[in-house]
C-alpha cells in the first residue's frame, strides 16, 4: 500500500465540489478548534475563509512561535548541474529549451562549498535536474562526501531515486529529500511533463513512500503553485503529508510554496494566486499542522518575504543561484528560474533581526545521524 | 530554602532553564542571567562543535551557568551515545540530558531506548539526566541504572499546558530516590509552582520563558514562582478541602 492505493479513491472533481462548498460557519468552526483535521483544512483554503485572513495569521503567529519560537532556519540551495532528460512546460532547464549545460566537477562542488562557507551557511540543498546518467546516485554520493566537511546539514532537491539508493545516500549523511509533486491531478500532470522519467506520475507520487522506507529524517512535499487549481491541489497535498505523518512517524516533514515563475521556457500558469491567497495557504498549513515546517524561497519578492517571517514560515534561504557554480562564479548565466529577493546573507539577516526574529545558521549536526 | 544537589553538585536556583527559540542570543542571556537559573540545558545540535567560539556558549559562558548538553535529535540509544560523547568533547562536561524522541510530531520520548542509552552512559561515566514520560516504573528502572536525576514530563515539549501528568508526577516524587525534575510543558509560572509544591526537585522551563513578550522578567516570575512553590512545599502545605469543616458532627459523641 502506498499514497497512489490512496488517492486512487479521490476524486479531483468532488474533491473540488466539496472544498468550494465550505461555508463561513465551516471557517468559524475550524479557527475555534485547537487542532484541525482535514475538513477544517479544506474551509481555510476555500474562498469563504478569504475574509478570516487577518484571524488565520493572528493564530498562524501564534503557534508558530510556540513550536519553532522567534527563530528562523536559514538554508541555501547549491545547483550542481543542470543537464535535464525531462521536458516539463514551465520549466528552464526543461530538456528542450537550448541554454549551456554543465554538471560541476568535484573541484568545481568545493569551490561552490568554500564560498557558500563564507557567507555562513551551515545547511545545504544540493540541486539538479534529472539526468541519470550525468548525476545519478553515485554523483550525489560524491557530492555529499564533499560537501560533508563544510556543512552540518545536508538536503537533496533531484529527481525521484529508489529506496536502495535513498539508504545509501543517508548512510553518508544525507538528512532531507524535497520533492514536490507539482500537481496531483494525474491526467493533467502528463500535459505538464509530456516526456522523460518525470512523466511517470506514479513513480513520483511514491517516492515518498520509498524516502519512509529507507528511513530518512526530513522530507519536503508541495506543488507547483498555478498549474492546476492551488486549492485542489494543496487539499492533495495536505491529504499526502497526513497519510505520510501517520505511515512514517519517524520522519520531520516540511511544505514549500513554488509559485510558477518566469524563466527561459516559458510558462504556463493556469490557477494563479494572489499574495493575500499564498499568505492564506501558509496560514492555513500552520492551522492544520502546528509541527510542520513552512519553508520559502528567493522566488518571492522581498516585500512579501520580510512580511511573511511573521506569519508561519519557519526556514528560508536567501543569497541564491539558481545556476550551476554561480555562488563562485557568478558570470554564468545558466538559471532555472529568476529569483526576486537578490538582497545578501546580511541584509537579510538584518530584516529578520528586525522583525523580532534571530537568524539561525545551525540546527543540526551530523553526529546525530 | 534547601539547597539541591544533582551528583554531588549543588544548585541555588531549582529553576532550570533552556535556550532555544529566543528571538536573539543577547535577550537568551540576559533573561536566563535575570533567572536565577544555574542549569541551562543546550541542544547539540545548535553548537558549532567545529568552532573555537561558538556564538551560543561563548553567551553561557557566566560564572552562573553550567551547562546541560542535551540530545535532541536522536533517534536511538546508538546515536543518544555518539551524539553524547561528542557533547562531552566539544562542552568540556560529562552532565548529558538524555532525550530520545524517535517521534519528531510531538517529540515523544522512547522510554526503551532512553533506559538502554542511559545505562551505557552511566558506565561510560556521564551524569545522566534523562528526558521520559510520566512513568514511575521507568523512572526506578533509570534510578537503578544510576541516573543522577529523572525528568519526567508535565505534558508535551513546547505545548504550555502544564502538569496534565500531575497524578503520575506525584507516583514518581513519593517513590523517587533521586532528584524529580518536571520537564516540558510548564507554561505558566503558576505550573512551575504547582509542580515545586508537589515536592518536585527542580522544573525546566524553555518556551515559556522564550516565547513571552518580555522573557527578562518573564525569567524572573518564573524564578519567584519556583521559589515560592518550594518554600511551601517545605512548610507543608495543608492539604485542600471540598467542604468547610467548622465542627466534627461524626466523633462529637466522644466529647460528651
Amino acid at each position: 500500500m502506498t499514497f497512489y492505493d490512496h488517492i486512487a479513491q479521490l476524486s479531483w472533481d468532488e474533491l473540488g465540489a466539496s472544498i468550494y462548498a465550505k461555508s463561513k460557519s465551516d471557517v468559524e468552526l475550524a479557527l475555534s478548534k485547537e487542532s484541525c483535521d482535514l475538513e477544517d483544512f479544506k474551509a481555510l483554503v476555500s474562498p469563504a475563509a478569504e475574509p478570516y485572513l487577518e484571524e488565520m495569521a493572528r493564530i498562524s503567529q501564534l503557534k508558530t512561535q510556540k513550536r519553532f519560537g522567534k527563530t528562523i532556519q536559514l538554508y541555501i540551495p547549491m545547483y550542481l548541474s543542470n543537464e535535464c532528460q525531462n521536458i516539463c512546460t514551465y520549466c528552464g532547464f526543461s530538456l528542450d529549451v537550448k541554454i549551456p549545460r554543465k554538471t560541476l566537477s568535484d573541484q568545481e562542488i568545493v569551490k561552490e562549498a568554500e564560498t557558500i562557507k563564507q557567507m555562513g551557511y551551515d545547511h545545504v540543498l544540493i540541486v539538479t535536474g534529472e539526468a541519470n546518467k550525468e548525476v545519478g546516485t553515485d554523483y550525489f554520493k560524491n557530492a555529499i562526501r564533499l560537501l560533508k566537511p563544510y556543512f552540518s546539514h545536508i538536503s537533496l532537491e533531484v529527481q525521484p531515486l529508489y529506496r536502495n539508493e535513498y539508504q545509501e545516500l543517508i548512510q553518508e549523511g544525507l538528512n532531507t529529500v524535497l520533492v514536490y509533486q507539482e500537481t496531483y491531478h494525474e491526467k493533467n500532470y502528463k500535459l505538464h511533463h509530456p516526456k522523460g522519467k518525470k512523466s511517470n506520475f506514479r513513480f513520483r507520487v511514491e517516492t515518498h513512500d520509498r524516502l519512509g522506507k529507507a528511513g530518512i529524517h526530513k522530507m519536503g512535499l508541495g506543488v507547483l503553485i498555478g498549474l492546476e487549481d492551488w486549492r485542489i491541489d494543496s487539499v492533495f497535498n495536505a491529504t499526502h503529508l497526513q497519510y505520510l505523518e501517520r505511515t512514517y512517524w519517524k520522519t520531520k516533514y516540511s511544505v514549500s510554496f513554488p509559485r510558477l515563475r518566469p524563466c527561459a521556457g516559458g510558462n504556463s500558469v493556469k490557477s494563479a494566486i494572489s499574495d493575500r491567497q499564498l499568505v492564506q495557504l501558509i496560514c492555513a498549513y500552520r492551522l492544520f499542522n502546528e509541527e510542520l515546517e513552512l519553508s520559502m524561497s528567493t522566488r518571492e519578492s522581498a516585500s512579501f518575504r520580510d512580511n511573511i517571517i511573521k506569519l508561519g514560515i519557519t526556514s528560508i534561504s536567501a543569497d541564491s543561484k539558481t545556476d550551476p557554480g554561480g555562488y563562485a562564479n557568478p558570470k554564468e548565466n545558466l538559471e532555472q528560474f529568476e529569483i526576486d529577493d537578490k538582497r545578501d546573507t546580511k541584509e537579510f539577516s538584518k530584516v529578520i533581526e528586525e522583525q523580532g526574529y534571530e537568524p539561525v545558521f545551525k540546527d543540526w549536526d551530523l553526529g546525530l545521524q | 530554602m534547601n539547597k539541591l544537589t544533582i551528583a554531588g553538585k549543588t544548585f541555588n536556583s531549582r529553576l532550570f532553564t533552556g535556550t532555544g527559540k529566543f528571538n536573539s542570543l543577547e535577550l537568551m542571556e540576559e533573561s536566563l542571567l535575570n533567572s536565577g537559573s544555574e542549569l541551562v540545558t543546550v541542544a547539540l545540535k545548535r553548537v558549532d562543535t567545529r568552532s573555537v567560539s561558538d556564538d551560543i556558549v561563548s553567551r553561557l559562558n557566566h560564572d552562573q551557568f553550567s551547562l546541560l548538553p542535551n540530545t535532541s535529535g536522536v533517534r536511538t540509544a546508538e546515536e543518544a551515545i555518539f551524539a553524547s560523547e561528542l557533547a562531552r568533547e566539544a562542552l568540556e562536561t560529562n552532565w548529558i540530558k538524555l532525550e530520545i524522541h524517535p517521534d519528531p510530531k510531538y517529540l515523544m520520548p522512547d522510554p526503551i531506548e532512553t533506559l538502554k542509552a542511559a545505562e551505557e552512559l552511566v558506565n561510560r561515566g556521564f551524569i545522566v539526566l534523562p528526558y521520559i514520560h510520566a512513568d514511575p516504573v521507568l523512572c526506578k528502572r533509570l534510578e537503578e541504572v544510576g541516573t543522577a536525576a529523572v525528568m519526567p514530563l508535565g505534558s508535551p515539549i513546547g505545548s504550555n499546558k502544564g502538569l496534565k501528568t500531575e497524578d503520575f508526577l506525584q507516583i514518581i516524587i513519593e517513590q523517587a530516590e533521586v532528584p524529580v525534575v518536571v520537564d516540558a510543558g510548564i507554561g505558566a509560572p503558576s505550573h512551575a509552582a504547582r509542580a515545586m509544591e508537589l515536592g518536585a526537585d527542580a522544573v525546566l522551563v524553555n518556551t515559556a520563558i522564550a516565547v513571552s513578550d518580555d522573557p527578562v522578567s518573564m525569567g524572573m516570575a518564573f524564578k519567584l514562582a519556583v521559589e515560592a512553590g518550594r518554600i511551601a512545599y517545605e512548610s507543608r502545605l495543608g492539604r485542600a478541602l471540598d467542604t468547610a469543616q467548622a465542627s466534627s458532627p461524626l466523633t462529637s459523641f466522644l466529647e460528651e
